[in-house]
């Protein structure tokens, strides 16, 4: 990186006024239609321009040989480059001459291709610094920004608008996160696949994410590090600001190095990778939907106060494998203070645990959910509540609307019933968390394995993330702690 | 490794005692007769180890005497030591000191890493250090509450508690001992390595038993 990106250059890959795809193409398999497909298709207001060689109209947008030939009073402040490498300096240098602010590279033939494509790289970064274009890319796969509806990528989806910003070494796994933000409904601002990450690098978006008021955490895929220092140095201003969750490949590779001192040969490199993390406050997350999660929980939940959990259940075996998985991290299941048990008493048969799991045990009527969810939330020593059993009788009530007796022997009012509980549970639970200013996490396996079930639809309605099952939820929940826990420990 | 030298354990352990590492009552001897007096003066039972800064595998070369109970024992032990040393093993000394007891075993050191530069570690040390792999490292410098973190990091974090009729472990100790290693990094710019192992705790206190420092020449 040899200039730092100024945000007003940042505006022009996130917010620009028009795109021109530079290569844009007829035939449906290539990159350069693919590409004006999506940016076309998904809603961008701005204006859309292609460039072809040969001219002619590609999905109702007439090209003109080169960005030279774009109309005069046309603002355009990005460029879509889908050109060979070969033809790439001079397309940059149109870029500059039309005041085009950024172009992103999904061309490849760069660092990726050997000595010559690494030559080549450089000649295109040495070029855009001289002219002073953003180069994101090359060998990107595109870029998405939500409040702008620009879907600038050779891959798909368009994900919801939402809070979180993905910046990815990998392209693939761009549109991994942006596939569970499609089945979730937890949405994205702002996606970009870093590519070769020649000129602008994974930490410079992550910067800028930081600033970003339409972003609340960044969600980034990294492999090599190139320079492992500096890359914590720069994310640490990033956490300050905002939580950044991280998912690292590689974690085996390199593995531990030859060294002649006991403490070199325990350095492997993912060791130190990890305890960069927890210095600078770096959400670390071992797996692909671990990351997404985590992401997707700080964009929706607020930042617990402690580690105190109390788990909600109407599903017994569920609060108990909840509970282990509490004990084994760092969350505390909370005892039960007597007032709150006292004061749950008063709404349940005896029959309930009455003790953390707090498990209804079938004594529960029409209000009681909301009420002990409210409860346990609204209490001192409670940071935290998981509600489980979410959907329970509504996937009994679907079993009752297909089967033939539907809708006699009052079938239609008891599953209309079940169906409106299950709603009103789940905006329950995402009511009282906004009035207490405390996380709620609901989790049911529902949420994948009957999406449409109305519980589970309606914690998505709520703009919360329904959790497929309970130890992810525990685990997102652990890793907000964990950052709460960092922030107060050094005064953030 | 070529480009660095490394200290003799006394030299290494005088380096870290500067930077508020806690050493042992240690003294070095040039013969059996000044082992002896050296003896007297820390007391019985002592330990007598060859120390030179070609000499890096005391252990498996049997260059280690423990418990040696009285005058008698510790000038035979460091006639046999003096005599065990090689001609490429460069100039050599016994160093006598006390015998520590401990159960506790613990691992703390410095690394020089090619892509994060110099970072802090502390483990569960002793012999099966590296196959135990129970560590946490930091980029240097850190902060206490980085020290304390990296307590807290560890697996095995329940030995600094009470185990086995051992009072708790010194927690403050263990972190002065971090932040004392990386204020060396810190200052010494010539030092590579650190590796403090074992780091044995001593009735609650941590103690650097053992210690190599490696400087790049």
């Amino acid at each position: 990186m040899s200039v730092e990106p100024a945000p007003e250059r940042f505006r022009a890959l996130f917010e620009p006024r028009g795109v021109v795809v530079a290569g844009a193409s007829s035939h449906p398999g290539k990159f350069g239609f693919v590409a004006l497909h999506n940016i076309l298709t998904q809603g961008y207001a701005g204006a859309v321009f292609a460039t072809n060689l040969e001219g002619g109209e590609i999905l109702g947008v007439p090209t003109v040989a080169s960005i030279d030939d774009l109309p005069a009073d046309a603002p355009v402040d990005l460029a879509f480059i889908c050109t060979p490498a070969a033809a790439n300096l001079d397309v940059v240098r149109a870029c500059a001459r039309r005041g085009i602010g950024a172009a992103f590279v999904t061309s490849a033939g760069y660092g990726e291709a050997g000595e010559a494509g690494r030559a080549a790289e450089a000649e295109l970064v040495a070029l855009a610094d001289e002219l002073g274009i953003l180069l994101a890319g090359p060998n990107g796969q595109g870029v998405v920004s939500m409040p702008a509806l620009l879907c600038a990528q050779i891959v798909a989806p368009c994900p919801p608008r939402g809070r979180i910003a993905v910046a990815s070494q990998s392209g693939n796994f761009v549109s991994s996160f942006l596939n569970y933000a499609v089945q979730t409904g937890i949405g994205i601002s702002r996606a970009v696949s870093a590519g070769n990450a020649a000129a602008v690098t994974v930490p410079d978006y992550l910067e800028h994410y930081a600033a970003d008021p339409e972003t609340a955490v960044g969600l980034a895929y990294v492999e090599g590090v190139r320079d492992g220092r500096g890359f914590f140095e720069r994310v640490r201003g990033v956490t300050t600001l905002k939580p950044l969750v991280v998912l690292k490949g590689g974690a085996t590779a390199g593995g531990q190095r030859a060294a002649a001192s006991h403490t070199g040969a325990l350095a492997g490199d993912d060791r130190i990778f990890d305890g960069a993390c927890r210095q600078v406050g770096v959400t670390r997350a071992a797996t692909v939907e671990e990351a997404f999660e985590a992401a997707a929980t700080f964009a929706t939940q607020p930042l617990p106060r402690g580690p105190r959990v109390a788990v909600v259940t109407t599903a017994g075996g569920w609060g108990v494998v909840t509970a282990d998985a509490i004990v084994r991290s760092e969350l505390t299941l909370v005892p039960l203070p007597a007032d709150l048990r006292d004061a749950i008493d008063a709404k349940l048969p005896p029959r309930w645990s009455r003790n953390n799991p707090i498990d209804l045990a079938g004594g529960e009527t029409r209000d009681t959910i909301p009420e002990v969810l409210e409860l346990a939330a609204a209490h001192d020593e409670v940071d935290a509540v998981v509600y489980l059993g979410l959907g329970i009788q509504s996937n009994q009530a679907r079993m009752m609307r297909e089967g033939r007796f539907y809708p006699g022997y009052g079938l239609d009012r008891i599953v209309a019933y079940h169906e409106r509980q299950d709603e009103r549970f789940a905006t329950a639970a995402a009511d009282v968390s906004e009035a207490t200013g405390k996380p709620i996490l609901t989790a049911t396996e529902l949420a994948i394995t009957s999406p449409d079930n109305p519980g589970p639809r309606a914690v998505r309605a709520s703009g919360r993330l329904c959790y497929a099952s309970s130890n992810r939820a525990v685990r997102a929940l652990e890793h907000l702690w964990r950052y709460a826990r960092y922030r107060r420990s050094r005064g953030l | 490794m070529a480009g660095t030298v490394t200290l003799s354990e006394a030299e290494s352990k005088q380096l870290l005692a500067t930077y508020r590492v806690p050493v042992p009552d240690e003294r070095t001897a040039a013969t059996a007769d000044a082992a002896v007096i050296a003896a007297g003066e820390i007391g019985y039972p002592a330990v007598a180890k060859l120390c030179g800064r070609g000499i890096a595998h005391k252990t498996e070369r049997g260059l280690v005497r423990l418990g040696l109970a009285d005058a008698d024992a510790v000038r035979a032990a460091a006639t046999e030591l003096l005599v065990a040393a090689r001609p490429d093993d460069g100039p050599v000394e016994v160093l006598v000191a006390p015998m520590l007891r401990g159960t506790r075993e613990l691992i703390a050191g410095l690394h020089t890493d090619p892509e994060f530069g110099r970072c802090v570690m502390v483990g569960v040390g002793g012999v099966l250090a590296e196959a135990v792999a129970d560590v946490s490292f930091r980029l240097v410098p850190i902060e206490r509450v980085d020290a304390e973190e990296m307590l807290d990091d560890l697996r095995g974090s329940a030995l600094l508690g009470e185990v086995r009729g051992e009072p708790v472990v010194d927690r403050g100790a263990l972190v002065g001992i971090l932040l004392g290693l990386a204020a060396l990094a810190e200052a010494e710019l010539d030092v590579l390595s650190v590796d403090v192992n074992p780091l044995v705790v001593v009735e609650g206190k941590p103690v650097a038993v053992d210690a190599l420092v490696e400087l790049r020449t």
